[in-house]
């Protein structure tokens, strides 16, 4: 999609000024007392029928003869952190929040709360705990808890529209940047601001900017990491899909800061809803003058392109990314010389992840001070996490640094079904590790969680209940790394399998105590010895299970057993006679014929031919299928 | 059919990016996305424009998951097996579809009807345990659920 020049020439901001005349024109023409209805439209809600939510609505308000605006393809999964309960449908200006919205329902919203100003009770959300009803957004526990800085606009505005996000003050920080400050200055401000990256390794922002602006001159890049590829993490590509503008203009100001004229941003190829909003925004940001030459009559150019990810884990390491942009294979190099002196085409590159860049445009425009006054000493300012597996309220959330894991969890997440207590966290991605109860009121910050034995990554947080058994999920993150190994050093390449190999006999009932401590002296060498991060840390997730929860390692070596019922050869499944209704689901399922027993009548399972596939167990609507 | 279409489309592909190396990944992406596999009819074009040697272009075709060297089916299964969907079991879901299928692990059918893949994260975990049919999102599969997807693709 090309914009011709006659399109641009209309378009093109000249200056700060014209920017903020403009987005004076757009607040004024703005009625903040107008009924919208905002529709969420990220891929969780769309996955759930909310494109057919807005169709209903728009014909429903047609035939009620109403001229309100349904503003479609506004947010993301993480949205409203009700995605499991999507689609979710919000009437401003009141906030009024319903969830799980069908078309059917369509018509009564229109007549009741549109136009006879009455709430619809039986689409408001209830309160886990209490059943209360709760009628608008703010009342939500999950939200009252929350502090949004990079996710504020997102759900405000809707993304593919570049007016609403001037109107809610896009591009103000770059402006500020590229007409008041020097470069230099810039640099300061984000040093000054202490932030640190969001990706991972929490390495401070400005000081990396520093060492790449002293190469003087030259063609440098900047580049932005939207390789999320954590799994149980998705904070980057609601921010992409939601408010793609924070990330071009973040990307901007560090184009500016370091001296780069080009940013590149590489995105995974599994969020395409995430690239078109960012495509759509690059052509109006380039429209508005916005990135192109001589922005905002800087005389600063500047412009951004983007790489689709082809389905590589370790791209989301540095150097690796930055082979894989070059149309290499995504294998990392070692450092130094880091990307700072020698990255992108080895050329001097600043490399930051999705949440750094948007939290790059708020710090200039709202101030280094502002920012560094959110969070803690040594973490500042906030850190959207995605909080999902055993917890009510699964979405995303958004906390100042140093919050404790138990008012993530328990409170804003509405804690764990039918449980009071959560088993283990998981925080960091595969790199990280799990967290038990006991550490519930660990302050949720960069330093403490890896004096914990896991770490902040990027941000997705995976609750576990006492029904996940801790040996499967090392085994399981054990078994992703293997598989993402690019496979360039050995540590990493054959120390990873042995770990994993390890496992997979305990979660048999085999192996011995002195395995364990086998497993702590290879993870020692794994450490020492890979290349990259993704080497570097995979042990992890053994150590921390070890260190919090070695009765269950001990469970499975020495009893042959399975505490939380997960390990396939550790279990068994039976069938509860006083339950079970005899209505032959289970036994149509099971693809051994491993079940038996006459219609009406309690049936049986034979365990001789029970492969433990759990088709009975999901089968089953009376719950008479037991896993032991 | 896509494989018939490969004379008539690939020049056009080929043309939508200028002929350097950076822009192999982009090439294969598209190739893919148009024909569901990469020949090597195809990459040989591919490396005639970007001056990549073969060599380099299948070491990168084969480095990431998202290219394949053989052609899928016509219905193409994505099992998630983020960290969220591993906990609500999607780990059996996806055997129990590829025993049903008669696959011994992800791949394509011998019909060439389905080809069933398991991804790290699709970042729906709200919606856990996730599959993708055909690119849609089924949330909260189970495997009873899913099966009766597929084999509806099957009797189309």
């Amino acid at each position: 999609m090309q914009v011709t020049a006659k399109d641009t020439a209309d378009l093109r901001l000249g200056s700060l000024e014209e920017l903020e005349q403009l987005r004076g024109e757009l607040r004024a023409a703005e009625d903040p007392d107008q009924t919208r209805i905002i529709v969420c439209h990220g891929t969780g809600c769309i996955a759930n029928g909310s494109a057919g939510v807005t169709k209903a609505l728009k014909a429903a308000l047609a035939a009620a003869g109403e001229d309100i605006e349904v503003m479609p393809g506004i947010k993301t999964t993480g949205c409203h952190g009700f995605c499991s309960r999507g689609p979710l449908v919000i009437i401003k200006p009141k906030n009024i929040f319903y969830q799980q919205v069908k078309p059917g329902d369509a018509e009564e919203i229109v007549q009741k709360t549109i136009k006879a100003g009455e709430t619809v009770e039986r689409l408001l959300y209830e309160h886990p705990q209490t059943g209360e009803k709760i009628e608008t957004t703010e009342d939500i526990p999950f939200y009252a808890g929350q502090q949004r800085v990079v996710l504020a606009n997102i759900g405000q505005i809707d993304p593919t529209k570049i007016d609403d996000a001037f109107r809610v003050g896009a591009y103000a920080g770059a402006a500020k940047a590229l007409t008041n400050m020097e470069p230099k200055e810039v640099i300061e401000a984000v040093i000054n601001s202490g932030l640190r990256g969001r990706g991972g390794a929490g390495f401070p922002t400005g000081i990396k900017w520093n060492l790449a602006a002293k190469h003087e001159g030259g063609q440098k890049y900047v580049l932005c990491n939207a390789d999320e590829g954590d799994p149980g993490a998705f904070m980057d590509r609601s921010v992409m899909e939601g408010d793609p503008h924070a990330v071009v203009e973040g990307m901007i100001i560090g184009g500016y800061a370091i001296g780069a004229d080009t940013g590149y941003v590489y995105v995974r190829a599994e969020y395409p809803l995430a690239i078109k909003h960012l495509e759509k925004a690059l052509v109006d940001a380039r429209a508005y003058g916005l990135l192109g030459e001589n922005i905002l009559g800087s005389g600063f150019n500047f412009d951004i392109r983007i790489n689709r990810g082809a389905g590589a884990f370790v791209c989301g390491e540095e150097t690796a990314l930055m082979r894989s942009v070059e149309g290499k294979v995504g294998e990392p190099v070692p450092r130094p010389p880091y990307p700072s002196d020698k990255g992108l085409f080895g050329k001097p590159s600043v490399l930051n992840n999705v949440e750094t860049w948007a939290n790059v445009s708020r710090i200039l425009d709202k101030g280094a001070d502002w920012f560094a006054g959110l969070g803690t000493e040594k973490s500042k300012g906030t850190k959207v996490f995605a909080l999902v597996g055993k917890v009510n309220n699964v979405g995303l959330v958004e906390v100042p640094m140093g919050i404790k894991l138990r008012e993530i969890v328990m409170e804003i997440g509405g804690g764990v079904p039918g449980s009071d207590h959560f088993k283990a966290v998981q925080t960091g991605g595969p790199s990280g590790g799990c967290l038990p109860w006991q550490d519930a009121d660990l302050p949720v910050d960069f330093d403490s969680l890896i004096a914990a034995g896991s770490m902040m990554g990027s941000g997705g947080m995976i609750v576990m209940d006492d029904r996940d058994c801790m040996v499967d999920v090392a085994k399981y993150f054990l078994g992703f790394l293997e598989e993402e190994s690019c496979g360039k050093c050995f540590p990493c390449r054959l120390g990873v399998p042995r770990l994993r190999e390890t496992l997979n006999r305990f979660s048999k009932g085999q192996g011995t105590v002195e395995d364990i401590d086998d497993l702590y002296s290879l993870a020692e060498a794994i450490k020492a010895g890979s290349l990259c991060a993704l080497g570097g840390t995979a042990p992890n997730a053994v150590l921390s299970t070890l260190r919090y929860f070695r009765d269950e390692y001990e469970a499975h070596i020495l009893e042959h057993r399975c505490p939380a019922g997960v390990c396939k050869d550790l279990i068994t499944y039976s069938i509860d006679p006083e339950v079970c209704t005899g209505c032959r689901a289970c036994a149509r399922a099971c693809p051994q014929n491993a079940v038996t027993g006459e219609k009406k009548k309690p049936h049986t399972i034979d365990e001789s031919l029970c492969i433990r596939c759990g088709m009975c167990f999901e089968s089953c609507k009376f719950g008479a299928v037991q896993v032991q | 059919m896509a494989q018939t279409a490969i004379d008539i489309d690939i020049d056009e592909i080929i043309e939508r990016y200028p002929g350097k190396p950076e822009y192999l990944i982009f090439l294969l992406q598209d190739i893919q996305a148009a024909f569901n596999y990469i020949s090597s009819e195809a990459l040989t074009l591919v490396c005639d424009h970007t001056g990549v040697p073969e060599a380099q272009a299948y070491a990168v075709a084969t480095f990431y998951n998202s290219f394949s060297l053989e052609p899928k089916g016509e219905n193409l299964i994505h099992v998630c097996l983020g960290t969220a969907c591993h906990l609500k079991g999607s780990g059996l879901i996806a055997e129990n579809l590829m025993r049903k299928l008669g696959l011994d692990g992800p791949g394509t059918t011998e019909d060439l009807k389905y080809t069933v893949e398991t991804v790290n994260c699709l970042g729906a975990c709200a919606l856990a345990p996730v599959a993708l049919v055909n690119g849609d999102y089924q949330p909260k599969v189970t495997s009873p659920k899913l099966m009766k997807t597929v084999q509806k693709l099957g009797d189309e």
